[in-house]
C-alpha cells in the first residue's frame, strides 16, 4: 500500500501531465478516416499537433475552431458549426472527435446542444461527430483518453438485442489504455487472432500511428484506426479485454450497454496478468494455447533466471500516468526492482496499490528530487524526464509521452512475454554498464622499473633473459 | 614437449593430489570430460600479466573463442586485453609457413604495440606442424631486443590444470630470476616499518577483488613484488625470487613455481585464501609469522582486529536476512572449504559441499567445519548435482560458472563465484559483497514466479502427455 501524497507546490517545475484535451484527441486518432476538432484557441491544437508530429514521426490531423476575441465574448457556437462544416466538406471524414478545451469550457459551450442542433440541420448522414468534455484544467492525458473512448460507446456503439453466444462470431473487444503502443497493440492483436478470433480495439493507434508508408501518401484523416462499421460491431463480441485502469468506466458502460462479460486488467507487463489474458482468450475460443505462446514465456523466464542478478534490487525512478504506474508496478514485483520515486500527473486512487511506501502527485522536479533522496539508479519517464536523469548521472528508459528526442516510441512493445522480455534485458544492461566495480587501486610500495639507478642494472642478476 | 616433461609436469610433489596410486592429475575420459585444454590453461594463468603482448600461434579457433572472456583486471596497461593470433589457415599449413607468420607477427606486436614483453602460445596445429616457436622466439628477441617467451602448450598435451603447470614452469624457467627488484621507494610507510617483500601465486584479481585486500597489504608495509599473475606486469615477474615468502592463493594451479622458489631461493610458502574474514586474517597471521618480524606480527594482529570489528559491523543487516537460509556448495577452482566457513560467517546452513577436486586433507577441514552430517558430493555430473539440490530443498546453489545454466535451467536461485563472475569477493568488504548478492539471490521474487504455472499450461503439459501416450 502507497501513501498519495499531494506536493501542493505554488509552483509546477518540469510538469509530466499532459493536457486532458491531447488524451482525447489521442484516442480519436485510433479511428479510421478520423479527425479530432479541438474547440479552443488555435494555439491548443497547434501545440497538440507538434506533440504528437514529434513523438509519432507521423503527420497527426488535427483541427481547431481557433476561438477569437469575439467568439469567446460573444458566443462561439456559430464558429464551432462552421468549423464542422469546413472539415465535413472539405475532407468527409467517417468520424470528427470534437474535444473541448479549457477555453470553451470556461466559456461555457454546450458542445452537446450545439451537435443536436448541427444534426437536425444537416441530417446524420455525413460523419460520426463524437463530442467529450475535456477541460485541461482537471485530469490529464490518460483521462482524456479514457473519457473520449467512454464517448465513442456512448454515441456511436448502438444498444442492441444480445444474442445468444453461437450466433456470434468469434471476435473479442479490448479496450486499450493510453499506455499502450502502436507496438503494444500489435501484438495483442496477435495473440488475439493466434486463438482463431478477430479483435477489435478501441481505439486502434496500431492502425494508423504505427508509422507504415502507404500508397496514399500524404491525407488530413487518419489512414488506418478501428472503422465506424468496426466499432458497431463490439456489441457482437464473445468477450471484453480492458487493459488499463483508467477505463474501468468506459467498460462499465461498455458492459451496461451490451451485457458482454468482461476481463480487466492492470496492464500486461506482468506474469500473472500475462497467463490470466492468455487464459481467458483460451477458454473464450475453446482453442488451446498455440506453442508460440508457450514457448513467448518459456523465454521469459529463461531471461529472469539469465538476469536476475542485475535486477535484485535495483532502485528505480518513475512519473508516469497511473496506467503505466501500475502496470510497471506489477512487472517490478515480478523482477525483484525496488520503485524508490514515484510521481503520477495525476491523483486516481488505485495508485495506493502501488508496492511502495509513497506516491507523489507532482512533475518531474518533485521526481528528481525524491529520486536523488532514494539514490535511484534509474529512471523512467518521457522525454522531459532526461535532464533530471542526466543531472542525477542515471539512465533513462522513455516511457509515456512525449518522446520527441528518440525514434522507435511507437514501436516499442511493453506487453507481453515478449515485451517483458524486451525490459528485462535492457534493465539488466544498463545496471552492468553502471556496475563500475571495484576501483582500481594503485599501491604505493608497488615496484617503479622506470626510476632504477643505472647502477642498479649493472648489478648481476640471477640470470639474463636475453640469451 | 615430450612425454617425459608432461609427466615430469603432472608428477607435482608438492601437490597433495600427488598421492600413493595416482599421480597428479587424472587422464580425461572420451565422452565424459569437462573443462579446458592444457593451451586454455596456460593461457588463463599468464594472460593477467598486462604489460605484455599475448600471441597466440595457432587457428582461429585458439585465441578466435577465448580472447578477452577472463574476468581478471589490470589497474594500469590493458594491452593483455588486446587478442593476438598468428590466425593460421590451411594454406600456411599446407605451405608450412607458420614460423614465418609467427615471426611476423611479433614484429607486428612489438612495433605497434610496444609491449614490454611478448608470450608466443604454440598450439596443436602448428606442434603437429612442427613449427619451432622457440627457435622463432629466439630470434625475433634478438632481432628487436625484447623478451620473447615461448609457451609450448599444444591442447593434446592435457588439460587446463596441466597449462597451468606448464605456465608455471615456463615462468620459472624463463622469466623468474632475470631482474633485481627496484629500490623500496622511500616515505610511503613510517621509517621505524620495515618493508618485506612477498609474493602472491595464483591470485587473478578476478572482477578487481585483490583490490579489495591490496591497501592492508601496503598498511602493513608488505611489498608486493609480484602477484601471478592478476594485474601483474611483466618486470614483475622477472624479480619473484627475492620475495621473503610466497603465498599461494586458493589454487594448486600454480604450485610448482612455489615450489621451485622454495627448492632454488629458499622462499618458504604457504597455501590460503582471501575467501571470508576467518581465511583472510589467517593469510595476513601466516605472512606475518613466516617472515617473523615481532612488529609486524603485531600491527597484522591489530589490523585484523580493527577489520574483523568493521565487517561484522557490516555484516549484520545482511546476516539477519540469510540467517537459517540453507546453502549448497559446488565450487570449482576455490576450495570448498574456505566457502563453506565464509557463508557460515554469514549464519547460513552449509548442506552440502562439492568436493570434486579436494584433497584428503580439504576433506578433513569440511568435516572438521560442517561436523559429521556434512553431506560431500564427489560427482560432476550435473544432474546427480540438481537432483541433491532438489532433494535437500537447498535455498541456493553456489558454484563455478560451469554450473551457472544447469542451475538456472532448474529454477534454483544460484550464485556464481568463478572466474567469469562480475563480482569480487576477496577480503573483509569482499565478504560483505557476497552477504548482498547472496540475500539478493535468495530473495529475488522470479523462484517464485517460475514455480507458478498457470492452469492453461498445466491443461496443455496434461494433453500433450494424453496425446504421447495415446500415441503409443
Amino acid at each position: 500500500m502507497a501513501r498519495i501524497t499531494q506536493t501542493n507546490k505554488p509552483l509546477s517545475v518540469n510538469p509530466l501531465r499532459v493536457s486532458q484535451p491531447m488524451g482525447a484527441a489521442l484516442a480519436f486518432l485510433g479511428l479510421n478516416r478520423s479527425i479530432p476538432l479541438e474547440h479552443g484557441a488555435q494555439g491548443c491544437t497547434a501545440f497538440s499537433k507538434v506533440f504528437f508530429t514529434r513523438h509519432f514521426r507521423e503527420p497527426i490531423p488535427l483541427q481547431t475552431t481557433a476561438m477569437d476575441m469575439v467568439s469567446t465574448v460573444m458566443g462561439s457556437d456559430e464558429r464551432l458549426e462552421e468549423a464542422l462544416l469546413t472539415i465535413t466538406e472539405q475532407h468527409n471524414p467517417e468520424v470528427i472527435g470534437l474535444i473541448t478545451t479549457g477555453l470553451s469550457e470556461m466559456q461555457g459551450a454546450d458542445i452537446q446542444r450545439v451537435l443536436r442542433t448541427f444534426n437536425l440541420r444537416y441530417g446524420k448522414k455525413g460523419p460520426s461527430i463524437v463530442a467529450v468534455n475535456t477541460p485541461d484544467t482537471l485530469g490529464g492525458l490518460e483521462s482524456g483518453f479514457a473519457l473520449a473512448v467512454y464517448a465513442l460507446i456512448e454515441q456511436l456503439l448502438p444498444s442492441s438485442i444480445r444474442l445468444p453466444d453461437i450466433y456470434r462470431p468469434p471476435q473479442v473487444n479490448v479496450l486499450a489504455s493510453s499506455m499502450l503502443t502502436p507496438a503494444d497493440l500489435e501484438a495483442l492483436r496477435d495473440w488475439i487472432e493466434s486463438f482463431g478470433l478477430q479483435a477489435i480495439l478501441l481505439p486502434d493507434l496500431s492502425d494508423s500511428l504505427d508509422g507504415h508508408l502507404t500508397e496514399e501518401g500524404f491525407s488530413n484523416l487518419t489512414i488506418g484506426g478501428l472503422t465506424r462499421p468496426a466499432l458497431a460491431s463490439m456489441n457482437n463480441s464473445r468477450l471484453t479485454l480492458v487493459i488499463g485502469n483508467s477505463l474501468n468506466a468506459a467498460a462499465d458502460l461498455l458492459h451496461e450497454r451490451t451485457g458482454i462479460p468482461d476481463v480487466r486488467f492492470t496492464g500486461l507487463s506482468s506474469i500473472a496478468e500475462c497467463d490470466a489474458f492468455i487464459q481467458a482468450l483460451t477458454e473464450v475460443s475453446g482453442q488451446p494455447v498455440p506453442a508460440k505462446i508457450q514457448r513467448q514465456r518459456a523465454q521469459l523466464m529463461d531471461a529472469l533466471v539469465d538476469s536476475y542478478m542485475g535486477l535484485g534490487d535495483v532502485r528505480v525512478a518513475i512519473g508516469a500516468d497511473s496506467d503505466q504506474l501500475l502496470a510497471l508496478g506489477n512487472f517490478f514485483d515480478d523482477t525483484g526492482l525496488r520503485l524508490v520515486a514515484s510521481v503520477s500527473p495525476c491523483n486516481t486512487q488505485l495508485l495506493e496499490r502501488l508496492n511502495t511506501e509513497e506516491v507523489l502527485v507532482g512533475d518531474f522536479e518533485d521526481l528528481e528530487d525524491r529520486a536523488r533522496a532514494t539514490g535511484a539508479q534509474v529512471m523512467i519517464g518521457n522525454s522531459h524526464a532526461l535532464q533530471s536523469a542526466e543531472r542525477l548521472g542515471i539512465p533513462l528508459i522513455r516511457a509515456g509521452f512525449p518522446q520527441y528526442d528518440y525514434y522507435g516510441a511507437s514501436a516499442r512493445q511493453w506487453v507481453g512475454y515478449r515485451g517483458m522480455r524486451q525490459l528485462v534485458f535492457e534493465l539488466a544492461n544498463l545496471r552492468c554498464a553502471q556496475n563500475g566495480g571495484i576501483a582500481p587501486y594503485h599501491s604505493e610500495l608497488r615496484q617503479n622499473f622506470n626510476q632504477v639507478p643505472t647502477a642498479h642494472l649493472v648489478e648481476q642478476p640471477a640470470r639474463s633473459l636475453l640469451s | 614437449m615430450n612425454q617425459t616433461d608432461i609427466q615430469n609436469l603432472l608428477d607435482e610433489p608438492a601437490c597433495d593430489h600427488n598421492t600413493a596410486g595416482k599421480t597428479g592429475c587424472a587422464r580425461a575420459k572420451p565422452g565424459a570430460t569437462q573443462g579446458g585444454c592444457a593451451f586454455d590453461g596456460a593461457q588463463i594463468a599468464m594472460l593477467p600479466i598486462a604489460d605484455a603482448a599475448h600471441i597466440v600461434h595457432g587457428p582461429i579457433g585458439c585465441a578466435g573463442s577465448s580472447w578477452d572472456l577472463r574476468g581478471s583486471l589490470s589497474s594500469g596497461p590493458q594491452l593483455y586485453r588486446m587478442g593476438m593470433t598468428t590466425e593460421l589457415s590451411d594454406v600456411d599449413v599446407i605451405m608450412g609457413r607458420g614460423e614465418k607468420k609467427l615471426f611476423h607477427a611479433i614484429h607486428r606486436a612489438v612495433e605497434r604495440y610496444k609491449p614490454t614483453a611478448v608470450f608466443v602460445y604454440g598450439t596443436c596445429v602448428p606442434a603437429m606442424q612442427g613449427d619451432d616457436i622457440e627457435a622463432v622466439a629466439r630470434d625475433a628477441s634478438q632481432r628487436w631486443n625484447i623478451p620473447v617467451i615461448p609457451v609450448d602448450c599444444a591442447g593434446f598435451y592435457g588439460t587446463k590444470s596441466l597449462g597451468n603447470r606448464i605456465a608455471g614452469e615456463t615462468l620459472y624457467q624463463r622469466v623468474i630470476g632475470t631482474r633485481e627488484p627496484a629500490p623500496v621507494p622511500q616515505g610511503v610507510v613510517p621509517t621505524d616499518v620495515k618493508v618485506h617483500d612477498i609474493n602472491l601465486i595464483g591470485e587473478y584479481n578476478i572482477a578487481g577483488e585483490f583490490w579489495r585486500v591490496a591497501p592492508l597489504f601496503d598498511e602493513l608495509g608488505l611489498r608486493i613484488l609480484c602477484t601471478l599473475s592478476g594485474d601483474a606486469r611483466f618486470q614483475e615477474v622477472q624479480t619473484m625470487h627475492r620475495a621473503e615468502v610466497n603465498m599461494v592463493v586458493c589454487s594448486k594451479a600454480m604450485l610448482n613455481v612455489a615450489r621451485h622458489l622454495q627448492d632454488d631461493f629458499g622462499t618458504p610458502f604457504f597455501e590460503g585464501s582471501f575467501y571470508g574474514i576467518a581465511d583472510t586474517s589467517q593469510a595476513l597471521r601466516d605472512i606475518a609469522r613466516i617472515i617473523g618480524d615481532p612488529s609486524l606480527i603485531v600491527r597484522t594482529e591489530l589490523l585484523i582486529l580493527r577489520e574483523e570489528a568493521k565487517a561484522q559491523r557490516a555484516l549484520e543487516p545482511w546476516r539477519e536476512r540469510l540467517t537459517g537460509k540453507r546453502a549448497l556448495i559446488f565450487s570449482g577452482g576455490v576450495k570448498s572449504w574456505s566457502i563453506v566457513s565464509a557463508l557460515q560467517d554469514l549464519g547460513m546452513d552449509i548442506i552440502a559441499t562439492g568436493t570434486e577436486k579436494s584433497t584428503a586433507e580439504d576433506r578433513a577441514r569440511i568435516l572438521e567445519l560442517m561436523g559429521d552430517q556434512a553431506r560431500m558430493i564427489d560427482d560432476n555430473d550435473q544432474a546427480a548435482l540438481m537432483a541433491t539440490c532438489r532433494e535437500t530443498q537447498a535455498d541456493i546453489l553456489i558454484a563455478g560458472g560451469r554450473y551457472l545454466y544447469a542451475a538456472l535451467k532448474s529454477k534454483l536461485a544460484f550464485l556464481d563465484i568463478n572466474h567469469e563472475r562480475d563480482f569480487g569477493y576477496a577480503g573483509y568488504t569482499g565478504l560483505v559483497e557476497l552477504a548482498k548478492q547472496l540475500a539478493l539471490a535468495v530473495e529475488s521474487p522470479i523462484w517464485q514466479r517460475l514455480h507458478q504455472q498457470p492452469a492453461w499450461l498445466q491443461a496443455s503439459a496434461s494433453s500433450a502427455i494424453a496425446a504421447q501416450a495415446g500415441g503409443v
